[in-house]
């Protein structure tokens, strides 16, 4: 075999193209499916409510994994704002997870428990009533548009096939819990509920 | 939990050969492609490969430096793996984890820091007030963790009372300031709307008026009078400057915490409110809640 070889014959080569670049993901991705503290919740992790996850899906709707990350990293200057360090086992009900990449606001992984529901409501209408130095857009909307619960079963027993251990009665009464409760009462839910498995720091 | 338990060892295994097997096939392919070949082109010369009529290629070896810079890549590999965590398991000859980099990065900061704050937190309050240090630690940690709610001058909004008005729900003592920031508040009005019906709510939101000396309709204001000695005088007090025990608000100061028109006010007895700050005793601790305090009581002294 030689340099020639492989140069004039293209299926060969697109053979040896792929074993090369998998290298790298078959050492450094699939051996973390199979790793225990990526695949094993920490405890007193809770799958999202049927509220939360719709929650859930306005926050992926709206876009705020555009301006917020869900990701506290293990530096001081990060868990003095923000509490502990984020660790994979929270995550593991994620699907898909919302860590982001770019913080033109806030960190979000622990908001949890941090303001109150009342601030939420006040800052998604209109973030400068609370913060005047706010750029985060106002989501109005999300006060007025009402959910009803339709798709809500259906979205659990895709998590659940996706490994997330909801019960049948979780799912029969998904319907209901979510019916009737507007998009904002859902982002507060989802947002109260981030990073509150983990003690916050002490 | 050990950060490198696998389902099963064969993962481990499988880090370790594939990692190594790579780093042994780039030198093996270094190796190769630079040997000489029988019959091929001597070092200069022209390979016989032609393109674009006269576009010929020469063999030249690659560079010494380059080919080294290549070897020494493999050396670093080498070594890094055996100083740090990367192949499978291991935990590198260095026992460097980020969760130990982190507790380092901490640990500096509490030997550095410490000291300052355990020097503060043994002072009180109020002798802390005039202390220019504790006070810009103080407003920095504000601006950092109340801000968002309370404003960064400290001046509050709708729902999130103004810290800077001298007028206290929970008391100005500073104990009671402290207690607010480690365990959080819960306010607790209940909503009234039922119970007195349009014109009831109307004649006491005339009367809560008439308490911080506005203008209102006084035959109403008499009427709501009756019902304020029954439903509202519990908590808010007979004569309206409430209760610092239960967090019921001064109602005869003219300072609203959710606005005051009659608009809100009305509201404001209808709905209910139910403020409430957060407890910060696990995320802050006793320490830097002791310097918010003192920073938050300055602002009023």
């Amino acid at each position: 075999m030689s340099h020639e070889v492989v140069e004039k014959n293209i299926g060969l080569m697109a053979v040896l193209i792929l074993l090369v670049i998998s290298i790298a993901g078959l050492v450094e991705i699939v051996p973390l499916f199979f790793l225990k503290s990526t695949t094993e919740p920490v405890e007193g992790l809770k799958p999202y409510t049927a509220l939360q996850l719709e929650g859930r899906d306005v926050y992926i709707r709206e876009g705020c994994y555009v301006c917020h990350s869900q990701m506290i990293r293990p530096f001081r200057a990060e868990t003095e704002r923000y509490g502990h360090y984020s660790v994979a086992g929270e995550f593991v009900y994620d699907h898909p997870f919302q860590w982001g990449s770019k913080r033109t606001g806030p960190d979000l992984a622990r908001v949890g428990g941090r303001y109150s529901d009342e601030w939420h409501r006040v800052h998604l209408i209109n973030p400068r009533d609370v913060v005047p130095e706010s750029n985060m857009p106002g989501f109005p909307w999300l006060a007025e548009n009402t959910l009803d619960g339709e798709l809500t079963p259906k979205k659990m027993e895709v998590m659940r096939t996706l490994g997330v251990p909801y019960s049948d009665e979780d799912i029969a009464g998904a319907g209901a819990a979510v019916n009737g409760k507007s998009e904002l009462d859902a982002l507060v839910a989802y947002l109260q509920n981030l990073g509150t498995a983990l003690a916050s720091r002490r | 939990m050990n950060e490198f338990t696998f389902t099963s060892n064969f993962w481990n295994l499988w880090i370790i050969v594939l990692t190594l097997a790579n780093v042994f096939a780039c030198w093996w392919l270094i190796a190769w492609s630079s040997k000489k070949r029988p019959g091929e082109a001597a070092t200069g010369d022209v390979t016989g490969h032609t393109w674009d009529e006269d576009l010929a290629e020469y063999n030249n070896p690659l560079p010494r430096w380059w080919l080294w810079l290549f070897h020494i890549t493999l050396v670093f590999g080498l070594v890094y793996f055996a100083l740090y965590p990367a192949l499978g398991a291991w935990k590198g000859v260095l026992g460097w984890t980020h969760q130990n980099q982190y507790e380092e990065e901490m640990a500096a900061a509490n030997e550095k820091y410490g000291p300052l704050f355990a020097q503060f937190a043994s002072q009180p309050i109020e002798a802390l007030a005039d202390n220019e240090d504790a006070l810009r630690i103080g407003q920095r940690l504000f601006v950092n963790y109340c801000a968002s709610c309370h404003g960064s001058d400290a001046g509050g909004g709708p729902g999130f009372p103004s810290l800077r008005d001298g007028d206290w729900l929970y008391g100005s003592d500073p104990a009671a300031i402290k207690t607010s920031i480690l365990d959080g508040r819960s306010g607790v009005m209940p909503a009234w709307g039922a119970v007195l019906q349009d014109k009831g709510v109307d004649e006491v939101t005339a009367y809560v008026l008439t308490l911080s000396g506005r203008d209102a309709d006084a035959g109403k204001a008499a009427a709501g009078q009756k019902h304020y000695a029954t439903y509202c005088a519990a908590c808010h007090g007979a004569d309206g400057t409430g209760n610092t025990a239960l967090g019921a608000p001064n109602l005869t100061d003219d300072i609203w915490l959710y606005g005051g028109s009659p608009g809100v006010i009305r509201q404001t007895i209808v709905e209910g409110r139910n403020g409430r700050m957060p407890a910060h005793r696990d995320f802050l601790g006793e320490d830097k809640s002791h310097l918010l305090a003192t920073y938050v009581y300055s602002l009023s002294k």
